[in-house]
């Protein structure tokens, strides 16, 4: 049912795919052509908003051969905010890393963000098993080059954890992929669907699939690896790792068990996961408070906030779905903005010790504020878009009799607060700032102001993605 | 249907606006700044005054903007909303006043008045919300702005009382969104309306109910500072004296106040709240409150700490008179958010001139003030016998509605607490009043500033000149219209006349 002339949702896949080449080709215009790539997938994904309609989206069969023949891309309510946060992360983190890197290190940068770029619009419209697989291992790659970037023993040995930590969860997903076209024939994922009942084989399929796919999503206990790849890599990379990476596997999970676990017929991995996410709330957030240094306290919320997605999948109503969607996208924007703004304090400061930052977050008003703001969607806080998806997840909670898992946000907020303002208590010293360590260059700190205002905001705006998510899934 | 306008949208954006301006300007920038401050808060209290008006004579005002599904943000005036977002534009104003006077020469003052203006934009979006969840985000956002507020001096102990007031308002703050959510889960509604609109949803079991209510008063009753609730409060005395004054008559403390009365009358009703038993144990809770309030603050000689003692003492007044539920006792309580407000932040500017004039910080400091500064302890005199109840003055006027109150309601119990406060009241402000005036003066003031021939700024001297004068118009002219006490008697009719 292809109903208009140009593919509109092909663009953000191709757009970032082309730019990677050019930038690779021309590593001196890099900057501009990531600049412009993220215009063109704005545009894009603009012309793509008014044709969203209601419920099942559409299919666009690349090069005109349909499922299970040849390769699909589905849109609908879901891949479309997908696409708009990663467009949103990307113009923000673009914007910084313009700034961030340069030199070799930028000529690197570039083709590696771009293809990580490319391949996570690709995933987000990937319709088959298959194509997932692949985006996601080239998301991986992506990742796993760029925590190198910043050179040096220590970056080399987290960039080879990272590698095997994703491969590992790979090799996994891909276990269950085989299983599962050994049983059905198809990789087409609605196809599967109208296949695959819930019977052992499938189960022990997805089983291995999910195992994957936690590892990589960094869900307690699965989190050891993340702290420290986070934590190791320059700024805007720490950004797209935590706002972008860990969700796109996410998200792949999130189409394998809406696609094939039937609603209501087993509550146990529901609680599973749902009990998991809760030990990560907390364990995370208790990590968190404990780091001494900023870059891993950040990471260490990563792994709390990654804990509330889960709360979905126990509840297993439309409504807690929609309410995972909705903190997932606000925590990709406030991350994305707390991790820049980390990045602005390190380079300022020289070091990231918080018991050491005192007067300077004095000098870097507008990173300090970006950092708050953000801490502010993390906190759940009104009117933030963390806000919005905690009030959400608690109605949701209610609503399906499982008050309990209402508390774990609220009390989960409460430790985010802790951790958040043990930063931001620096910036309320009395003495008057001290002689310049090194300056920065402003753009840096709009760059991640501007992203955490739009964490703040999101809240005001999410009647926009509730809209298309209405009757979704 | 109710007309939009842009009215109650402008209200709030007329402080909003300018404290964004001001967070960009340079500290030097007095000029521009001070200007900022004063059009906002003029243009603010002209637009009241026009909503005054217009709520009088029945018009009704109401903004939305989808927030939630099924749910918006909703900008709402009714009478009750004019009463308080009166008494915010007002003593805005005379706030930013003093304000400007007091922090002149001083760093960090561009972040201050940022800070200041959002703290406003919340109250006054607390004041205008339309519904349970409005009020919750306006009710967060004013956590979140005062914070750098009472933190605004730097020192150990200031950012020691910012972690204190943090962890109490937003644990509170968390127990009112989970009993917001609980209560939007049993009802499907959260829109205010007169008579509440809990009572239509009574099937949902009283046991329910009355935990929704414990939830959402306890969380309330941190910014109201109920005894046991009430711990942040005297440490977020090291303030600077503007914050106080704000913090103690208008801002947090009143915020709490303003939400019990919602919760009873708008959103449980004062009939359902009755049959649900919750009401006497809050009144019973409000009299303790008064009680050990005054007690604790008979023994502070800080004198900032003595009267943040008696804000916990004062602002339970005002839940005692809404949980007597009794019409007129409610006038009481709702008028007496009004007079603590004039009155209290009179004594706060008041102890905030003598710190700064005089270096005086302490009760025992005080021998013969009256003499080298009698402008600033006349307005003190006024405002501490208005807050033992002294006639004319204004809260005498709330002590008698309330005895009256209980009374009406056959809850005598009343007159024996509101007699005991009265006298506790008398025992730890007229020792202050008597040092200042009949002792003399020591030879040197700890700390002396001199301003030429007059006992101090004019910025510093005017605002709590005008608070006191307040102080006994509103109990010399109760009965003209206009007056709290006519306000407060109106939204009484509406909740109890319908």
């Amino acid at each position: 049912m292809v109903s208009w002339s140009l593919p509109w949702e092909a663009v953000p896949v191709l757009l970032p795919l082309t730019g990677a080449v050019l930038t690779f080709l021309w590593p001196r215009q890099a900057a501009a052509v990531g600049l412009a790539v993220a215009a063109g997938i704005g545009i894009s994904l603009a012309a793509l908003v008014p044709e969203m309609t209601v419920g099942e989206g559409w299919r666009h069969p690349v090069g005109g051969w349909t499922a299970p023949l040849g390769i699909e891309l589905h849109l609908d309510a879901l891949a479309l905010i997908m696409l708009i946060m990663t467009a949103l992360v990307g113009l923000g983190v673009s914007l910084h890393a313009r700034v961030w890197f340069h030199g070799r290190q930028a000529a690197r940068f570039w083709p590696l963000w771009l293809s990580l770029w490319a391949a996570l619009d690709a995933l987000f419209l990937a319709a088959d098993l298959f194509n997932l697989y692949v985006t996601m291992e080239l998301i991986g790659l992506s990742a796993v080059a760029m925590v190198a970037l910043a050179g040096g023993r220590g970056a080399l040995e987290g960039a080879l954890r990272y590698l095997l930590v994703s491969l590992a969860g790979s090799l996994f997903y891909l276990l269950g992929v085989a299983l599962l076209f050994h049983g059905f024939g198809t990789l087409d994922l609605a196809l599967l669907a109208q296949r695959a009942d819930f019977t052992p084989p499938v189960m022990i399929a997805l089983g291995v699939m999910a195992g994957g796919l936690l590892l990589k999503t960094a869900l307690f206990p699965l989190h050891f690896w993340l702290p420290d790849a986070h934590a190791s890599a320059p700024a805007p990379v720490s950004a797209v790792l935590s706002a972008l990476v860990v969700k796109a596997s996410f998200y792949v999970l999130l189409r394998l068990w809406l696609a094939l676990v039937p609603a209501g017929v087993a509550p146990g991995p529901g609680l599973l996961l749902g009990g998991l996410g809760v030990a990560a709330v907390f364990w995370g957030g208790f990590q968190a408070l404990r780091q001494s240094r900023l870059k891993p306290m950040v990471a260490y919320s990563t792994v709390a906030q990654v804990g509330y997605l889960f709360l979905a999948f126990p509840i297993a109503t439309a409504a807690g779905w929609r309410a995972a969607i909705l903190l997932l996208l606000a925590h990709a924007l406030a991350k994305a903005a707390m991790f820049l703004a980390a990045g602005n304090l390190l380079r300022h400061a020289g070091h990231d010790r918080i018991a050491g930052l005192d007067r300077i977050p004095q000098r870097l008003p507008l990173t300090i504020t970006a950092f708050a703001l953000a801490g502010v969607s993390l906190m759940g806080l009104p009117p933030s878009g963390g806000f919005v998806g905690k009030w959400m997840l608690m109605e949701a909670a209610m609503a399906a009799g499982q008050w309990w898992w209402a508390l774990v946000p609220l009390l989960g907020g409460l430790l985010t607060a802790a951790y958040v303002f043990r930063v931001i208590g620096h910036a309320f010293t009395p003495a008057p700032p001290g002689p310049v360590a090194r300056s920065i260059d402003s753009r840096l700190e709009w760059a991640a102001l501007s992203l955490a205002v739009l964490a703040v905001l999101s809240g005001m705006l999410a009647f926009w993605p509730l809209g298309w998510l209405e009757g979704w899934p | 249907m109710t007309p939009e306008n842009g009215l109650l949208p402008a209200i709030v954006l007329s402080s909003l606006l300018p404290g964004l301006v001001i967070f960009f300007l340079p500290e030097a920038r007095v000029a521009v700044r001070t200007t900022l401050n004063l059009v906002g808060a003029v243009l603010k209290l002209l637009l009241v005054g026009v909503l005054m008006q217009e709520v009088l004579a029945g018009r009704v005002f109401e903004n939305r903007w989808p927030l939630l599904p099924g749910i918006d943000l909703v900008l709402h005036a009714d009478a009750l909303s004019v009463l308080f977002v009166t008494l915010s534009a007002v003593l805005w104003l005379v706030t930013t006043v003093y304000a400007i006077g007091y922090l002149e020469g001083s760093p960090g003052r561009s972040r201050f008045f940022g800070f200041f203006s959002l703290c406003v934009t919340a109250t006054v979006g607390i004041a205008l919300a339309g519904n349970l969840l409005t009020f919750l985000l306006f009710y967060e956002v004013l956590t979140l702005a005062t914070y750098p507020l009472i933190v605004h001096r730097g020192t150990e102990q200031a950012r020691r009382a910012g972690r204190v007031y943090l962890f109490y308002t937003l644990g509170g703050g968390a127990l009112l969104l989970l009993g917001t959510v609980g209560l939007y889960r049993l009802t499907g509604t959260l829109e205010f309306m007169p008579e509440g609109f809990v009572g239509q949803h009574a099937e949902a079991g009283k046991g329910v109910l009355s935990a929704v209510f414990v939830l959402l008063v306890t969380g309330l009753g941190v910014k109201a500072a109920l005894v046991p609730l009430h711990g942040w409060l005297p440490q977020a005395m090291v303030a600077p004296a503007p914050v106080s004054a704000l913090l103690h008559a208008v801002a947090v403390v009143k915020a709490g106040a303003f939400g019990i009365v919602r919760v009873v009358h708008d959103v449980f009703g004062v009939a359902f709240s009755l049959s649900l038993g919750v009401t006497g144990p809050l009144a019973l809770l409000a009299a303790v409150t008064i009680v050990y309030g005054s007690l604790r603050a008979l023994y502070q000689d800080d004198l900032k700490r003595r009267l943040a003692f008696s804000t916990v003492s004062q602002v339970a007044y005002i839940t005692l008179g809404v949980a007597l539920a009794g019409p007129v006792a409610t006038v009481g309580g709702l008028v007496h958010l009004v007079h603590q407000g004039v009155m209290k932040i009179t004594l706060f500017f008041c102890a905030g001139n003598l710190a700064e004039t005089l270096g005086i910080h302490r009760v025992s400091e005080m021998h013969g003030v009256g003499r080298r500064m009698p402008w600033t302890m006349a307005a003190f005199t006024v405002a501490a016998l208005g807050m033992i109840g002294a006639a004319p003055l204004a809260g005498f006027v709330s002590k008698w509605h309330l005895g009256l109150g209980g009374l009406e309601t056959g809850q005598a119990w009343v007159l024996w607490v509101l007699s005991a406060s009265s006298l506790l009241n008398m025992l730890y402000f007229l020792p202050i009043l008597y040092v200042a005036w009949f002792r003399p003066p020591p030879p040197v003031w700890p700390q002396e500033r001199r301003f030429g021939r007059r006992e101090t700024a004019l910025a510093l001297l005017f605002p709590p000149l005008f608070t006191a004068l307040l102080t006994l118009l509103f109990g010399l002219l109760a009965g003209a219209p206009f007056s709290p006490l006519n306000w407060a008697r109106l939204i009484a009719e509406r909740e109890y006349v319908p």
